[in-house]
């Protein structure tokens, strides 16, 4: 009886301070707010592009070719005379996409294993960790490419593929945050009180850890959408007249001499977007640190 | 001086050192000097034995290490003596009798007879080798069945060493391209007891290439190979020609990314290029006494269609995809006029001999006859794939011909893009609609070209099959008494195939490379066939020197 | 803490074995064989080509030949390389790719590594924002762009460096160490901020700051080695995914490292090749996890303790 009810108050208590308190301090953290905004913003344009974007995504100029900045094509065009501010709104449809979908499977299944293991310890993590290190081992190309060509090709098949990758290392951070936060006091207490460990593990186990998770995934983000490229380029990932962000980048780093509006656009593109996210991020972290609220 | 200071120094001579370093002399003066050719080729050669290996950047290696009996002019394209300093053909076209030049010898200095060249023939057809270009042999009488396990004994097979500088090559009918064959890797010798030396006559995994083991016939000798690095050969003092060799020395370069390689002449790493990236093409064209040297190229660049799958079984279905294609256009912009349109199959101009051209870009013909087919502006168009294996340029291609079919017909093809080994695995079962594909010519005939359509043929993967053909490819030509005569029955073939359109012919390829103006008679031909005897470095170049053709 | 590192050696046992048996398996039902090629090839040459390789056994027999060959320390030989061992191969590309590690994750060490430390020190402030923004640059500057790049800045405008090799002139490892290094400096100063804004807000660090020592003192002493666990659990797979993950920046230097081998093995189905690169580099992944579990636990006193009452 007892216990219960001081994990109610302590839940109650950190359920509405915890947000509250965060959303009240991320809102002074102006940077974060802006990283926030541009994000949503950014977001919006993806959603809308298809009644939005000034030309059609394919409508070629094959005579015009690639053409600098003007007042009918406002970022140029490209090598085939498609307006490139098209294709840069086109492409964050899939960069986005695939950066938080991709991330958000690779968060979901990594920190949820990686705090089992953690928590659970001994021969549970034992098992759990070297499956991680198998599936660290494995041959990624053929593993893609056997995706592909048994399930055919399909977009969002391409986003669990990556976040199927992806959550390994988000598995391995979380498990080390996990073992460190289990050695503290108010973890021990609360294993001391009898609490059922899914509850530990989400009430106090997880909320801790948020720091390194929501900067590890400001990080894997833009390595999924990198993936993303690297993987469409060598034919493994999204077909053309699609495109995405690294897409658009990796051609266009092949013509930075000739045509270095292909490159600086979708770069600053990415850029803005990657630091944005750090920011936010950070944010985050800082507005989440449950110990330094309590101060 | 302060501790600091000390500690900065070696840093600072450090970087002072390497900064002298390079603005130092680059490889291509001390190459010009020094007489060695550096040479970007593309790739890291799978291997150096002729038997074994297969492609363009071990052609270029293998051709510097071993000589053909008979080997191609640069300049001309006609044999002149090589390992053999002449040769007599029979009445009939059939008996081909080769004479081995006396000085002809092995890296080691034993002379190459006659009875090395019977024993590496062995090798090159002996069905546990493995060589993917035995085919270049099948001309010789039994040779095709020695391969494939018909024959056990090679003593069966058309060649005979009558004494040790005297081989005798017996043939199934006249072949008009066969001495071209002698300039191949496969047809040529290899050294049999270092062979032996190194495991048994068929193995593929031996050391015998590896320097200081290997011994061979041509120019130059293998140096140092360092994998993935770069392979340096050197002039070789048993190479009976060797008063005519002017180079002291190549360094191969694995060049694999175009961008880096193209840097890498920009800095004077490299003499002369593999390739040049399209979007560079413009940049070089425009310079006064450019290093960009273009010349065709014998290989079309094509689509292949897939006879057997709806829509595109219906004639007029191809018909109207082909002359949608605006192929001017296309060489013009995408390709930055490095490729020819092309209307047909056989390049043009191959050896004397000249495809029809049935067809123009003809926008209103082609809805014509898709509306015939029964999808009047692209009404009813079903669901139909382009593939191309993953590669920058066919990339580029695709996405121009998708937009021209929708523009002209108004039907939408999916294009995707594949892995090449899975790209392979579609095109040789036939799962596709429509496919990318190359064909470069191994050797400078129409038969080379047109011999790919025969029904059931290996290269074929239309599912095109048309007996009339066949027994024009494989029985009328060979039979022809003359060239104007076996070429007529060839155009006649070529035309009966591009009116059933099974394949969408491109462009022409182009050979193109970036040439540093200090390298001489290095000239440019149909075939890229480099023979590195010529070639030699002017340490006094001018930069107003331009590439100069001399015959 | 012997016992530890024993027991995880032995488990890495069946790691590697089940690697190598899905490796094995995975391979063989990727489209496209080995021999495959644009121009058609006699199935009689196929079928001798296969014979050559063992190719022609049945799968299973095949998979304990292999292992056989393995039990001997013999990779076997390369499909796409005739003349080459898979050994040959690695050894070859092996001490390359691990020299352009160092380098880079030395780059990545100390330019994150600084950035990180400096930036928690005061966060949210313009000592934050500076060097983190820098380390972030690596981040959005993907290899196959910074590469280029550099080169075109500094191997051609200002001609001080070679624009690619590996130890033919000198100066050519500088670019590759950099590109590789940068995109791990942003992963290296954003674990290290945020590992050292955790520790710095825990109560030993208040207790040493009231105990009177110099911020730098608590900063070096207290703070780095809490703070760089994130940081050292990082490292060991880094370096092993180094090793795979070079292919990008060895293809612009035309560098003769492990990466590109590993990635054309795969696209050239060459079985042996790939299974031998896996192998070993998944060997590798398994030690390097298991150091930087060992290095984590020596650096977190807690964990530490524990290890000891074993």
């Amino acid at each position: 009886m007892t216990t219960e009810i001081i994990t109610d108050i302590a839940d109650a208590e950190q359920g509405s301070s915890l947000w509250h308190d965060a959303w009240l301090r991320l809102r002074k953290n102006r940077l974060a707010l802006a990283g926030g905004i541009i994000l949503v913003g950014f977001s919006l344009i993806a959603l809308l592009t298809p009644w939005i974007a000034p030309y059609a995504y394919d409508a070629q100029n094959l005579e015009l070719g690639a053409s600098p900045p003007s007042a009918q094509h406002w970022l140029g065009t490209d090598i085939f005379g498609r307006d490139l501010l098209t294709q840069i709104m086109y492409g964050g449809r899939v960069s986005l996409a695939v950066g938080f979908v991709a991330t958000s499977v690779a968060l979901l299944i990594g920190v949820t294993w990686g705090a089992i293991a953690g928590y659970v310890g001994g021969k549970v993590d034992a098992v759990m960790m070297r499956l991680v290190d198998i599936l660290y081992a494995l041959p990624f190309m053929i593993f893609i490419v056997l995706l592909m060509v048994v399930f055919g090709r399909n977009i969002l098949l391409l986003f669990l593929a990556i976040g199927a990758v992806e959550w390994l290392t988000m598995a391995r951070i979380m498990r080390g945050q996990v073992q460190q936060l289990r050695q503290q006091e108010f973890v021990e207490a609360a294993i001391s009180l009898g609490l059922p460990p899914r509850t530990i593990i989400r009430r106090h186990l997880i909320p801790n850890a948020l720091g390194p998770i929501i900067v590890y995934t400001t990080l894997t983000i833009p390595s999924v959408m990198l993936l993303e490229a690297f993987l469409s380029f060598l034919g493994l990932g999204i077909q053309p007249p699609q495109t995405s962000w690294g897409l658009l980048i990796s051609y266009g780093a092949e013509t930075m001499e000739e045509f270095p509006w292909l490159l600086i656009f979708p770069g600053l593109a990415l850029t803005i977007t990657l630091f944005s996210l750090n920011f936010l991020g950070d944010g985050l972290r800082d507005a989440l640190d449950v110990r330094r609220s309590k101060d | 001086m302060t501790p600091i200071f000390r500690r900065l120094i070696p840093l600072l001579l450090t970087t002072s050192f390497l900064t002298a370093c390079t603005g130092g002399e680059s490889n291509v003066e001390i190459g010009n000097r020094e007489g060695i050719l550096h040479f970007g080729n593309g790739s890291e050669p799978q291997g150096l034995d002729p038997h074994v290996v297969t492609g363009v950047p071990e052609n270029k290696l293998v051709r510097a290490l071993f000589e053909g009996l008979a080997v191609k002019n640069p300049w001309t394209l006609e044999p002149e003596p090589g390992v053999a300093q002449s040769w007599d053909i029979s009445e009939d076209g059939t008996v081909y009798t080769f004479h081995i030049n006396p000085e002809a010898k092995w890296s080691n200095g034993e002379p190459i007879t006659a009875s090395d060249y019977v024993w590496s023939w062995n090798r090159a057809l002996h069905p546990a080798m493995g060589n993917q270009y035995a085919y270049m042999l099948f001309p010789v009488v039994n040779a095709e069945a020695f391969a494939r396990r018909q024959v056990e004994d090679f003593a069966d097979v058309g060649v005979k060493a009558l004494d040790e500088r005297t081989l005798q090559v017996t043939l199934n009918a006249p072949t008009p391209y066969f001495l071209q064959l002698m300039d191949h890797y496969s047809t040529f010798a290899v050294h049999p007891e270092t062979i032996l030396k190194h495991g048994a006559m068929t193995d593929r995994y031996t050391k015998w290439t590896r320097q200081g083991n290997m011994v061979n016939s041509g120019p130059f000798n293998l140096k140092e190979w360092l994998l993935n690095r770069r392979i340096v050969v050197e002039k070789s003092d048993t190479y009976w020609d060797r008063d005519k060799v002017r180079l002291n020395g190549v360094v191969y370069y694995p060049t694999e990314n175009l961008v880096s390689e193209e840097r890498m002449f920009r800095v004077g790493q490299l003499h002369s290029t593999a390739t040049v990236p399209l979007d560079k093409i413009p940049v070089y064209q425009a310079m006064d006494n450019s290093p960009y040297v273009q010349s065709p190229y014998l290989g079309t660049y094509f689509y292949l269609i897939n006879t057997k799958r709806k829509p595109m079984n219906d004639v007029r279905v191809r018909k109207a995809l082909s002359l949608a294609i605006d192929r001017v256009k296309l060489t013009d912009t995408v390709l930055q006029k490095s490729g020819y349109p092309a209307y047909s199959i056989t390049p043009p101009d191959t050896l004397g001999y000249n495809p029809p051209k049935l067809f123009d870009y003809d926008p209103d013909k082609a809805r014509q006859l898709l509306a015939d087919a029964g999808f009047p502006d692209g009404e009813g168009w079903p669901e139909v794939e382009l593939i191309y294996n993953t590669s920058e340029d066919h990339r580029k291609i695709a996405v121009a011909l998708q937009q021209m079919w929708k523009d002209v017909l108004n039907v939408h093809v999916i294009i995707s893009n594949q892995e090449w080994k899975v790209y392979l695995d579609s095109v040789d079962t036939m799962n596709f609609d429509i496919a990318r594909r190359g064909w470069i010519g191994d050797y400078v005939d129409p038969n080379n070209f047109l011999d790919l359509y025969i029904t059931d043929g290996g290269n074929n993967n239309t599912g095109f099959a048309d007996p009339r053909y066949d027994e024009m490819i494989l029985n009328l030509a060979p039979q022809a008494k003359s060239r104007e005569e076996r070429y007529r029955i060839f155009y006649e073939a070529e035309t009966m195939l591009m009116e059933q359109m099974p394949i969408l012919p491109i462009f022409t390829y182009t050979n193109k490379k970036l040439l540093h103006p200090s390298v001489r008679d290095m000239p440019s031909n149909l075939m890229d066939s480099l023979n590195l005897k010529y070639v030699w470095l002017d340490p006094n170049w001018d930069s107003n020197d331009k590439m100069e053709n001399p015959q | 803490m012997w016992r530890f590192i024993g027991i995880r050696l032995l488990q890495a046992i069946p790691v590697i074995l089940a690697v190598i048996t899905v490796t094995f398996f995975l391979v063989r039902v990727a489209p496209g064989g080995p021999f495959s090629a644009e121009k058609a090839v006699l199935p009689e040459v196929k079928a001798a080509l296969e014979a050559q390789y063992r190719l022609d056994l049945p799968l299973f027999q095949q998979y304990t030949a292999y292992l056989g060959d393995l039990a001997q320390g013999e990779f076997g030989p390369s499909f796409k390389y005739p003349g080459r061992s898979v050994n040959e191969l690695i050894g070859a590309g092996l001490p390359v790719t691990a020299e352009l590690g160092f380098y880079a994750l030395l780059v990545a060490v100390i330019i994150g590594g600084l950035a990180g430390v400096i930036a928690a020190l005061k966060p949210n402030t313009r000592q934050d924002y500076i060097p983190m923004t820098v380390a972030m640059i690596g981040i959005c500057m993907p290899s196959f762009l910074l590469g280029p790049l550099l080169v075109l800045i500094f191997g051609i405008y200002l001609d001080w460096l070679p624009v690619s090799g590996w130890g033919d002139i000198p100066g050519d490892k500088i670019l590759p160490a950099i590109t590789l290094g940068s995109a791990y400096a942003a992963y290296i100063a954003r674990l290290s901020r945020a590992g050292m804004l955790e520790v710095m807000s825990q109560d030993y660090i208040r207790t040493a700051r009231a105990k009177g020592l110099p911020e730098w003192q608590v900063v070096v002493k207290h703070g780095l080695r809490g703070g760089l666990i994130p940081v050292v659990t990082f490292l060991g797979p880094a370096f092993a995914g180094l090793l795979a993950g070079s292919f990008v920046v060895e293809t612009i230097f035309q560098i003769p490292g492990l990466g590109r081998f590993y990635v054309q093995a795969a696209f050239n189905r060459d079985y042996t090749m790939i299974l031998g690169t896996t192998v070993f580099l998944s060997t590798l992944i398994v030690l390097f996890n298991l150091l930087s579990d060992i290095l984590a636990a020596w650096m977190n006193p807690r964990l530490r303790a524990q290890f000891g009452e074993q």
